[in-house]
């Protein structure tokens, strides 16, 4: 890593990762989800930090409290509905504290670029009764991870930082300080404290009594912490901000007062009352939900925001500028355009999925979908994805649609849910399916990589995060263990055979397990040896459509050219795209689709 | 205080190496002295999505996305791609489109239509606009997959960066294996002619 006084560009995550490695952190642990991904593969880059990926964030806190009761200086990330996982352990982690530093990261994602919901995290701060920061902008995000470490050894508690997507994904420069690696590493050490870490009842009530005296702690310690700033320019506007509406506030509003917060929970009281006394109008521009505003209102002063500010979706510039002053700034140049076609994300050319849900579309079943690239089967031609909730939920929803709907629904319904997703919380569900007597068909998705999120390391691939060689899962003996007799795996790449298996297990009267056996197309080595780019032969395609309705990204339609039986309308293969993987050769009754 | 800022907006596809092109670029425009900022989004664009980049540069950067019609350079691997972002454009934009086009799923499938005469209607509303045969060039320096390079290299005449540092920036952040063939696309670019 580069030297110290040099500036770098780096991205939020890549400065969370720093400032990680700058304040001593020992042990690191997360699940994959966007937009957190990057944090622990920037920090499995520095020397003498224990990283791994966890298979889920329940998991991922829970071994990260193991490393700080042993008194380690612990980073926990994870997306935000990634909390929700982690939502038991750390709301009783809030009562027994810590012992080694412990910062949660949570990375949220205003406007659901890659997310099912856009909670606001903030919200877990005030419900679990933890502190949390947040950082505007990269150099930030580096600072505010060692403030995080120091305030959760201070106030023994667990401190939550919080990014969004703008913050994790965006670049701007960060000076690097000295890294201390040796101070909090002589603090590792085995210490009984059963009436502070053994939560039985007697204990826990003792600890809540903790928790509300640090809380008062904090709330004085907030109006003295020198990140939450103060900055009186023009008083007829205050503006309290944080996060990156801060930046899109002095934006728009340079010549404003501003106070901004380095910490959004607990708010500094004192501090809000002086700043609210030095300005005519006081406006609180936040994303999402009105957190600080309602605390502000709370607290007896007069305070607007929400009434014009959105709470859907990310704030940008024009956004603030437009919703305040209804003053649009903008020199754009009108053009007159047609509906432009959308350029959605795909699954990718040659993708194994596409066999399973080439299947089930031709079934016509009712899936319940899971998260993960293949939720991308959602969309047309295949349309093969019926519901998408949370991790894991696939299953279970098969489970319980399939016993309402009882014989009617007998041979219709499937789930489908990826390897990573599957060990991330669908066993528990599985157990479910099999132990109460479903009749469901759970198919697994086994592509051996976390995919979506950019190809992470899982229970299922035999590597760790850190590149250790490990064991793998057995996903068929680990069905089978649970007492399912019907367990088959599948080349997803073999249609006619896949097509078998799904309608053979659709009409059993047990549960039953199909594990589609093929790697992602994007890793290395997944393109097999026979696989050669394909091509249309166009004297003898007749224009009848079957592979198109794999929705290959590779396989177009060109509705003017003659097909061979002298209409127009003919399928074309863009060479650079096709991969050969055959599945649409495999389709053609015509033997139309030849090696290019 | 934006008259000091510089707004830079990279469009294009996902795979096509927006995500690389904008990384030299600001790392070139820090190494330059500049304060900067750079923003996208990753994660789903992966998958032959709709990818777009801000990079804004200049004295003291606040917001890390740009506001509409305030881009100075559209940087624009293809051609829809520009299309999709005029809101973002002023009448003296300098836009640079690589003359590619490349259809989304609903085209493929024949469910919507690709519009036709897109440098044509860019250049009627933005006269600074500049095509580059930007997949030839790229071939022609070694390598197709260079074009996001060769429309970078042009992109620099527009930018007072020192060539050296766009040379130690490569040098940098490119596998050694591919920098030769991607300096020749760069230098392919940069001898396209500047708009006025």
């Amino acid at each position: 890593m580069a030297e110290t006084n040099r500036k770098q560009l780096l991205s939020g995550n890549e400065a969370i990762a720093r400032g990680a490695y700058e304040s001593g952190v020992l042990f690191a642990s997360a699940y994959p989800g966007t937009p957190s991904t990057e944090i622990l593969e920037n920090l499995i880059s520095y020397d003498g930090i224990y990283c791994e990926w966890s298979p889920n964030e329940k998991v991922a806190l829970e071994v990260g409290v193991g490393s700080c009761y042993a008194g380690a200086r612990t980073l926990v990330a994870m997306k935000h509905v990634g909390v929700n996982v982690a939502a038991d352990p750390l709301f009783t982690l809030s009562y027994t504290g810590i012992r080694g530093g412990l910062v949660l990261v949570t990375a949220d994602d205003p406007e659901l670029h890659s997310s099912q919901n856009e909670q606001d995290n903030r919200n877990y701060a005030k419900f679990a009764k933890v502190p949390m920061l947040e950082p505007a902008d990269s150099q930030e995000a580096k600072d505010y991870v060692a403030l995080a470490l120091d305030i959760s050894e201070q106030f023994d508690t667990p401190v939550l930082l919080r990014s969004t997507t703008r913050i994790s994904h965006s670049q701007s420069p960060v000076s690097f300080s000295e890294p201390d690696r040796t101070t909090h590493a002589g603090k590792v050490s085995l210490v009984k404290d059963p009436q502070r870490l053994v939560m039985l009842p007697a204990n826990a009530r003792k600890r809540h009594v903790v928790v509300e005296a640090r809380m008062e702690k904090l709330r004085e310690f907030a109006d003295t912490f020198g990140e939450n700033i103060m900055e009186i320019n023009d008083a007829d506007t205050g503006i309290i901000t944080a996060g990156i509406a801060y930046q899109y506030a002095k934006e728009i509003f340079p010549n404003a007062s501003f106070l901004k917060l380095g910490m959004v929970y607990p708010l500094p009281e004192k501090l809000i009352r002086e700043f609210a006394g030095k300005v005519k109008r006081l406006l609180v521009i936040e994303e999402l939900d009105p957190f600080i505003e309602e605390q502000v209102r709370a607290m007896g002063i007069e305070v607007s925001g929400k009434d014009s500010i959105p709470i859907l979706g990310e704030l940008n510039p024009d956004i603030v500028a437009s919703s305040l002053s209804g003053y649009v700034f903008s020199e754009s140049v009108p053009v007159e355009k047609p509906e432009l076609p959308p350029r959605p994300p795909n699954m990718c050319p040659g993708c194994p999925h596409r066999g399973v849900f080439y299947a089930l579309s031709r079934r016509k079943a009712f899936v319940t979908g899971d998260i993960g690239c293949y939720t991308l089967a959602f969309l047309p031609p295949l349309q093969a994805i019926d519901t998408c909730l949370c991790m894991g939920a696939s299953i279970g929803h098969a489970v319980g649609i399939d016993k309402v709907m009882g014989k009617e629904g007998k041979g219709k319904v499937a789930a489908v849910i990826g390897d990573s997703t599957f060990f991330h919380s669908g066993i528990t569900p599985l157990i479910d399916a099999a132990y109460n007597r479903s009749s469901a068909t759970i198919c697994i998705l086994d592509n051996r990589t976390t995919a979506m999120t950019g190809a992470q390391e899982n229970p299922g691939t035999g590597k760790t995060l850190m590149g250790q060689d490990t064991q793998r899962v057995d996903i068929p003996a680990l069905a089978k263990s649970l007492g399912i007799s019907r367990v088959s795996t599948v080349d997803p790449y073999d249609m006619k055979r896949t097509m078998e298996v799904v309608t053979e297990e659709l009409d059993a009267d047990e549960i039953s397990v199909i594990i589609s056996e093929a790697p992602c197309v994007l890793l290395k080595g997944a393109r097999r040896d026979e696989w050669n780019v394909l091509t249309v032969d166009h004297e003898k395609c007749t224009g009848c459509k079957a592979c198109i309705m794999l929705g290959c990204p590779a396989i177009g339609w060109d509705s003017e050219g003659e097909n061979s039986k002298g209409r127009k309308g003919r399928s074309v293969i863009d060479e650079m795209l096709c991969i050969g993987c055959t599945m649409c050769r495999q389709l053609c009754k015509f033997d139309a689709i030849v090696k290019a | 205080m934006t008259d000091t800022i510089t707004n830079i907006l990279m469009t294009g596809v996902g795979g096509q190496g927006i995500i690389m092109a904008s990384n030299i670029l600001s790392e070139a425009l820090l190494a330059a002295g500049h304060d900067v900022k750079k923003s996208e989004v990753h994660g789903m664009a992966q998958r032959g999505g709709s990818v777009v980049s801000h990079v804004r540069f200049g004295n003291k950067v606040y917001s890390p996305l740009i506001r509409k019609g305030e881009v100075d350079i559209l940087y624009c691997l293809e051609i829809l791609e520009a299309l999709r972002y005029t809101d973002y454009l002023k009448k003296d934009s300098i836009v640079i489109l690589n003359n590619y086009r490349l259809n989304p799923p609903s085209v493929s499938l024949g469910a919507q239509t690709y519009p036709e005469g897109i440098p044509e209607l860019m250049r009627k509303h933005f006269p600074r606009t500049t095509l580059i045969e930007g997949v030839e060039l790229a071939k022609e320096a070694g390598n197709p997959k260079t074009v996001s390079t060769v429309i970078l290299g042009h992109l620099s005449r527009y930018i007072d960066i020192p060539d050296d540092t766009w040379a130690d920036v490569m040098k940098d952040r490119l596998p050694s294996k591919i920098l030769e063939v991607n300096q020749k696309a760069f230098d392919a670019g940069r001898a396209v002619k500047k708009v006025a």
